[in-house]
Order: C-alpha cells, then structure tokens, then sequence
C-alpha cells in the first residue's frame, strides 16, 4: 500500500501520482499522512482506487471524484466532493460548507455535521449528512437525494428543482419554493438504499425521516412571484 | 480575499509563545493576502500606564524628548511608547503639534499594534512578532480588493483603547454609519469599512454593551460580508455575518482558543490533533473572556 507523507512529499506530486493510475492499477489503496487541511487533496482522481486522508482536508477534497473512494478521517473543507461524477467520499469529522457542490453522481457520506450550503445546486450526488446540516442547503437542487440524519438550518432547499430532501430532525425553515411532501412506498425503498449505503440502516427507521422537495412554482416567471426570484 | 487569525490563551504557560504561534499562524495566511499584514498583541502592561503604538519614520528619540517618565521600546517602523496616565494628555497634544506625521495605530494599557505592506512573513519578521509575549493575539495578512495597498488599508483597527477589529469581508453600508458614528465623537483615521467596524464596536462598548453585546448587535445595523476577530483587554470574540459569506475555522482546547481563515493556519498549535475544531455558526457571537 502506498503511503505518501506530506510533510515531505509536495501535494501536486501527490495528486499527479494519482492521475497517472491507469484503470487496472494494482495499487488500489492510498494513504495520505500529515494533510495538515492542504487543499485540493485527491482532487480530480479517475480510477477505482481508495484513498484514506489521515487528518483534516482543506478545501475541494476530492473534488470532481470519479471512480475513487477517497476517505478522510477527521475534517474537510469548504467544497468537499464538489463536481463529484462518481465514487465515494466518506468524511468521518465534518464538513465545511458547499458539501457536494453541482455534484452529478456518486455517494458522499458525512459522519459529523456539514455547514451551509451542503448540496447547493446538486445534480444527481447521493448525500447522506449523519448530523445536522447548515443554513441554505440544496439550494437550486436539481437531481438527487439529499439525507440528513439531524436536523436543517434555515432556507433549506431554496428555488429547488428535482432533488429529493430527506431530513429526521428538525427543519428551521424552507427556502422559497421548497415544501413538505408525502412519503410513499417509493421514496422510503429509495430513502433505505441510501441509509444502507451509509451504513445506518441499522440505526435509523426511514419512518423517523419527513421529505421535501420543490413545490414547482418558480419553474416559468409569474408576475406574482416576482418576489420569490 | 484575506486572511485571518487569532490565538487565545488560557493556560499562562503559552504566553512566552504568543508572538511565535501567532507569526507561524501569519505567516501560513500568506496565500490569502500576500500584499500587507498587521497584528496586534496584549501583552504586559499596567494601569498607572498607557501605551501607545506609533507608526512613522523619525522615532528614535521619541521618549527622550518627551521625558517625564515616558519610555519607548522601537521596532522598525514603529515605537511603543509607555506613558504615565498623568502625562497621556500632554503626550498626545506634543504628538498631534510636534509629529504629526506620525500614526497612532493602537492605544491601550496593553495592546501593541503593528501594520506594514509586504510579506506576511517579512512584516512579523520586521517587527519581532516570535519574541513577543502576551496572553493573546490577532492577525490579518490583506489582498486589497476595493483600494490601494498601502499601510493604513491594513488591519488590524483599533478605534478604542485596547480594542482592535480585523475584517474578512466588505462593508456596504459603511459610509452612512460613518456618517452615524462621527457626530458621536468616534474618529476614523482612514476611509476603510473595517475601521468602520471597529469604530461601531467601540461605540456600543462605551455605551456600556459587553463585547458579546456589541457583536449581537452589529448583526443588526452592519450590511455587508464578514467574519471579525475582535480583541479587547480581557477579551476574544469572533462572529460571521448570517449567510457565513467569508471562511472561518477554530480549535479550541484546554490551553487555547484559536481562529483561522483555514485550518491550515492552526496546524502548527500545540495539541492541535486533539483540539476540537469545529466551524463557528453564522450569525453566531463566539466570545471568550479572562478569567
């Protein structure tokens, strides 16, 4: 297993290591010591490797993911997984804010708590939040599924499109356009995919969860909306 | 985009280290704001005594033409004066007639402030930030933005003695509290929003608010991006604006309470992997006072 320090190796070296794996690489498994919250840790990575941070992460950890399962055992920052196209990033502390930002695919999984704006404008990235999340979270969402095991700041899921929120605990408040809606068979089978992805179904009843999602009418301008733009 | 940092001791025994935790802190937020930095540090200082940090060329013999009791320590560009209380009057009308050229940049029983364009690392190293000592600290390295990269764009403010604001943001309703601010006797030294900010704290604080007070209601009645880390005498506060438009991180342990623009900036602490490091809230007061 390859362990790179970065207290002695730079992190582009790092990060170029990691581009070059070819799709059959042997050396599936990383591990990064000494991050000290540099940014851009295993951005842009594009095999099926896993990579394991070993302390904090600084901005865009693993940002535009495809294939790779990066993890990071303590805290990311702003813009973890952002852009994700596919794979998995588990943060095992908390994440900063625009948690899988415009993320299109893949599994993003926090252990602790995730700040404002986790999943502003997703497009199509599972997030699954163990704790509670900030204020102006999926807004503009427009694919995917949003979980949070505790409870949403303000203006939660603002101008949203299609992603579907589920959220346990308390909501302080929703954004304009976004509304409570029914659960039904569909969403609890999808909502029980994702919390076994996440290794909580164990935990967690997908009963204790309420869902939210666009109510659509910001869609197409109307005049008597012009406030809510 | 700028940086900034602060570093809050509770266990005494760090306090010969402030200075050298603090210029490490500095020195990491170069990438921030490479183009001026200033930090200001509460060290040893008394109540018989005033200090004031001047900021000018022509400083060397200062405190001997002052004489009656003053003493002046000079770092670079700038001197520490320590001045009776009894003679701060005389003191100050000498500094506005004989020098005005000069700056005062902070005042307090025991604030010391420091500013200048350049390198972070080259500013702390200009002014001995890793010998100082004090029981805590604040810093800011600038990228300017909005106007020119000069000396008195740089932070940290002080608009109150022993009171210092640095700013991660922009103000943009600044110029009418400015307007609001002066006829009640608070005076600004430059054009820059921060000082604004500082000069906003310092006024609710002499209208009798805690520092915890004077934050809450800034919410209120400032407009615009920021995060501040704000010193006083005994105290250490930060707070972000409600959409948390500006980054911030902080660690705390038993020993310490720390801030910085990015984690980055905390590594090199003391005890930082066991800190808990944790993201203030927006709109959320975060203060800490001694005990």
């Amino acid at each position: 297993m390859p362990v790179v320090d970065l207290a002695v190796t730079p992190k582009r070296d790092l990060n170029a290591q990691l581009h070059a794996l070819p799709a059959n690489s042997n050396e599936t498994h990383w591990r990064v010591v000494n991050p000290q919250g540099q940014h851009a840790l295993a951005a842009g990575l594009d095999a099926p490797v896993t990579v394991e941070i070993a302390g904090h992460a600084g901005y865009y950890c693993a940002g535009m993911n495809q294939q790779a399962t990066v993890v990071v055992e303590g805290n990311a920052g702003v813009g973890v997984a952002e852009n994700m196209m596919s794979g998995k990033v588990h943060v095992k502390g908390d994440a900063s804010q625009s948690a899988g930002a415009t993320a299109h695919g893949g599994l993003l999984v926090i252990d602790g708590d995730a700040s404002a704006r986790c999943g502003i404008s997703m497009k199509g990235i599972d997030i699954v939040v163990k704790g509670s999340i900030g204020p102006m979270s999926a807004f503009m969402a427009q694919s995917g599924n949003l979980v949070v095991l505790g409870d949403a700041g303000d203006a939660l899921g603002d101008s949203i499109y299609e992603a579907r929120l589920f959220v346990r605990g308390a909501v302080k408040s929703l954004g304009a356009d976004c509304i409570e809606k029914e659960m039904r068979d569909e969403h609890r089978r999808a909502l029980l995919v994702l919390l076994d992805a996440a290794g909580v179904a164990e935990e967690v009843s997908v009963d204790e969860f309420r869902r939210y999602g666009s109510a659509r009418g910001l869609y197409n301008f109307h005049v008597d909306n012009a406030a809510a733009y | 985009m700028c940086g900034i940092v602060g570093l809050f001791l509770k266990d005494s025994a760090l306090e010969p280290r402030l200075g050298e935790l603090l210029a490490g802190m500095l020195e990491v937020m170069t990438d921030r704001g490479p183009d001026s930095a200033g930090f200001a540090v509460y060290g040893v200082g008394d109540a018989d005594h005033v200090k004031l940090t001047l900021r000018g060329s022509g400083l060397a013999d200062i405190a001997a033409v002052l004489g009656g009791g003053v003493t002046g320590v000079l770092r670079d560009t700038h001197l520490v004066l320590s001045v009776p209380r009894s003679e701060e009057e005389r003191v100050r009308g000498w500094l506005a007639t004989a020098r005005p050229d000069l700056v005062v940049t902070g005042a307090g029983q025991r604030i010391e402030l420091y500013k200048e364009v350049g390198l972070p690392a080259q500013v702390a190293g200009r002014f001995q930030l890793s010998a100082m000592a004090g029981t805590h600290g604040i810093g800011h390295t600038r990228m300017a933005t909005e106007s020119a990269v000069t000396t008195d764009g740089a932070h940290p403010f002080s608009t109150g003695e022993d009171q210092c604001l640095v700013h991660n943001g922009s103000l943009s309703n600044h110029h009418s509290l400015r307007r609001m601010l002066e006829p009640k006797g608070i005076r600004f030294a430059t054009d820059n929003d921060s000082e604004v900010a500082a000069g906003y704290l310092s006024w609710k604080l002499r209208e009798g608010a805690t520092l915890a007070e004077a934050l809450e209601a800034s919410l209120d009645d400032l407009d615009g991006f920021f995060t501040f880390v704000v010193g006083t005498e005994s105290g250490f506060a930060v707070l972000r604006d409600p959409i948390s438009c500006k980054p911030a991180v902080m660690a705390e342990t038993d020993q310490y309470v720390a801030f910085g623009s990015e984690y980055r900036a905390l590594v090199g602490l003391p005890g930082i992997e066991h800190a808990r490091v944790f993201e203030p809230e927006p709109a959320r007061v975060y203060a800490w006072e001694r005990a």
